[in-house]
């Protein structure tokens, strides 16, 4: 049995986007800071000092504005292209300690390091940390486990138990220690159970922790509610079923939308806002090599603004050739916007959606359209590498526009010190 | 002529489909399932030939009208038929200074110089100097270190006490060296080992 049992690594990096802007910034060490969302609506990441004082992930921040100035919180936008950098070489890092490896997010992996397991983990582990200290500037935790679930848990508890120096193994701790462990931890904490499967475990099945879950009867539990939660059942049980996702996986639908930094009210400005939506949505699309074949646009007023009526327009069309061309999504997004447009109300928000995506080649021959689709391409990935190698946007759609005045706040935003010469760190 | 018996002759709704004679050959097809809807929309618009109006529904359904096919010639560029270059074999990737400046890209950043303290190392206002944070700190590298919160690029030197001393390289003597004490906070973040300018 034991031979055969697995080792599986869940690394991430402590307050990813706080301790990117820490790297670039030592002054915020010890600080309280948070990250803001999109135009700076709410906090999406929180130094553990800002975590002490009280700040809830996802907090809004104009609620907590005042009481910010008055604790000494920093606050920044998001700076997506630095974090995006960082997070590239945090991963690819990890990925020279082990090549079986799924990136899961933007700050998070999973390593299977069974074959390695004539090394010894703790060691190996613990240089990685070192290394991407070192390398980076950024701290992170690792939890070690039979499955992918534990491997999750073992990384909260890395978290949770100081001592512990960042990294957490499950898989060296004996059975009833593990147990103990487990009944410390609640079970909103277990990977995949969300606040209404807790819930229901809780008052049902009068589950309360890991190891609650862990003792449940995992047959029983598939009749009432899915497959899913028999394994995440067996997973606590150090039964490895879910399997690391090395390729990563096309998504099946493609979401852009933003709020304005000021309301809009005329239709031309929605138009460049959808514009530029439909346009980076369809360059992810063809990144994947997919067409979608239903396209959804949303135009909605504020909902914090109780002294306007509230308006949401939107419409959901289905394309007649599934395509990934810029300009064919924005010819129908622009006819819907026509449809749905009010004249008067104050616009806080656009978006688009790109559905039923499918892949090229699952494409099928279209009445009329057979060839359209080929030259399609070949402009539209024109495009792509023309912004690809001179930069992006160099080359748009015109009706995207130049102005932007509705485009969000970022008020708090550090320069892209990994991306941009003019933005690079000055020092003397 | 008249009918005598009921069994025999044309039976009622048999033969081709009315309307179908008069116009174009028509075939079968197989159109996926969730196009079921589009495809009769299509078919809708083409027998009303309403193909102009910019409602919703037609410009969904209605073919595309710039149905063109890119030909490219065969031979778009010169093909050379000859004897294979001598040279070929002597081919070799471009230089790319990046091979030149960097070790180790995921731990290689850049940074602006700012200000004259290391003129004398040849770091001038502007220019970007390579930061490599995998690279061991030694004594005479140049470093990028934080003091109290604070960036500096600076020569790390020992002094004979033991302590890690930043010197400046400028011969006008108007920057003076960092001696790095117990209060002090000093992190070295990066080993500097290469600059680039432009003119």
């Amino acid at each position: 049995m034991s031979n055969r049992r697995r080792h599986i690594a869940l690394i991430d990096v402590n307050n990813f986007y706080v301790s990117c802007e820490r790297v670039f910034n030592p002054k915020l060490n010890g600080r309280p800071v948070v990250v803001l969302s999109n135009n700076d609506g709410c906090a999406v990441a929180r130094s553990d000092e800002a975590k002490r004082l009280g700040i809830p992930m996802g907090a809004p921040w104009f609620k907590f504005e005042a009481f910010a100035k008055q604790n000494q919180i920093l606050a920044l936008s998001s700076n997506y292209a630095l974090y995006a950098d960082m997070s590239n070489r945090v991963m690819r890092i990890l990925s020279q300690f082990c090549p079986d490896q799924e990136i899961y997010s933007i700050d998070e992996c999973f390593l299977d390091l069974t074959h390695f397991q004539h090394l010894d983990l703790d060691d190996y582990t613990q240089k990685m940390r070192q290394t991407i200290q070192q390398w980076t500037g950024l701290p992170i935790s690792i939890g070690l486990g039979a499955s992918k679930t534990l491997a999750k848990l073992a990384n909260y508890q890395a978290k949770k138990q100081h001592h512990l120096a960042g990294v957490c193994n499950f898989n060296q701790f004996p059975p009833t220690i593990l147990d103990q462990i487990m009944m410390s931890i609640p079970h909103t904490q277990i990977w995949g159970i969300g606040k209404k499967l807790a819930r229901r475990l809780s008052n049902e099945y009068k589950i309360a922790t890991a190891y609650d879950l862990k003792r449940a009867n995992p047959n029983q539990l598939r009749r009432q509610f899915s497959v899913l939660m028999e394994q995440t059942v067996l997973e606590l049980n150090g039964i490895a079923c879910i399997e690391l996702e090395q390729t990563k996986a096309a998504k099946k639908q493609i979401l852009s939308s933003r709020s304005f930094g000021i309301p809009v009210t005329d239709k031309e400005s929605l138009a460049e806002s959808l514009t530029l939506h439909i346009s980076r949505a369809a360059n992810k699309l063809r990144q994947q090599e997919s067409v979608c074949s239903t396209l959804y646009v949303s135009i909605r007023t504020s909902p914090f603004k109780s002294s306007e009526p509230l308006y949401h327009g939107y419409r959901c069309v289905a394309l007649n050739t599934p395509t990934n061309d810029t300009r064919k999504l924005l010819k129908v997004a622009l006819i819907i916007l026509k449809e749905i447009y009010i004249p008067g109300r104050r616009y806080a928000k656009a978006g688009i959606a790109l559905g039923d995506i499918t892949t090229t080649e699952q494409q099928h021959p279209y009445l009329f359209e057979e060839k359209q689709a080929i030259t399609d391409t070949r402009i539209m990935n024109l495009l792509d590498d023309i912004n690809k190698h001179i930069g992006r946007d160099s080359l748009k759609i015109a009706r995207e526009g130049f102005k932007h005045p509705w485009k969000m706040k970022q008020e708090h935003k550090t320069p892209s010190y990994t991306t941009g010469w003019h933005s690079l760190l000055r020092v003397s | 002529m008249t009918k005598l018996f009921s069994h025999g002759g044309s039976r009622p709704g048999a033969g081709r489909k009315k309307g179908t004679r008069k116009q174009e050959p028509t075939v079968v097809m197989r159109i996926p399932q969730s196009q079921q809807t589009v495809v009769k929309n299509f078919i809708q618009v083409y027998k009303s030939q309403t193909f102009q109006s910019e409602k919703i529904t037609d410009t969904m359904s209605r073919p595309s009208q710039q149905l063109r096919i890119h030909a490219y010639p065969l031979f778009s560029s010169k093909v050379a038929a000859g004897f294979p270059s001598p040279a070929d074999e002597y081919m070799e990737k471009r230089l790319d200074p990046n091979d030149f400046l960097i070790d180790n890209q995921d731990a290689t950043f850049f940074v602006t110089i700012e200000g004259h303290s290391m003129i004398d190392a040849g770091l001038l206002p502007g220019d970007k100097v390579v930061v490599d944070r995998s690279k061991q700190p030694q004594k005479n590298h140049i470093v990028l270190a934080v003091v109290n919160g604070e960036f500096t690029i600076k020569r790390l030197s020992i002094s004979r006490d033991g302590l890690a001393v930043l010197l400046p390289e400028n011969h006008l003597g108007t920057y003076q060296p960092i001696v790095i004490n117990e209060d002090m906070q000093f992190e070295i973040w990066g080993v500097v080992t290469g600059s680039f300018r432009r003119f």
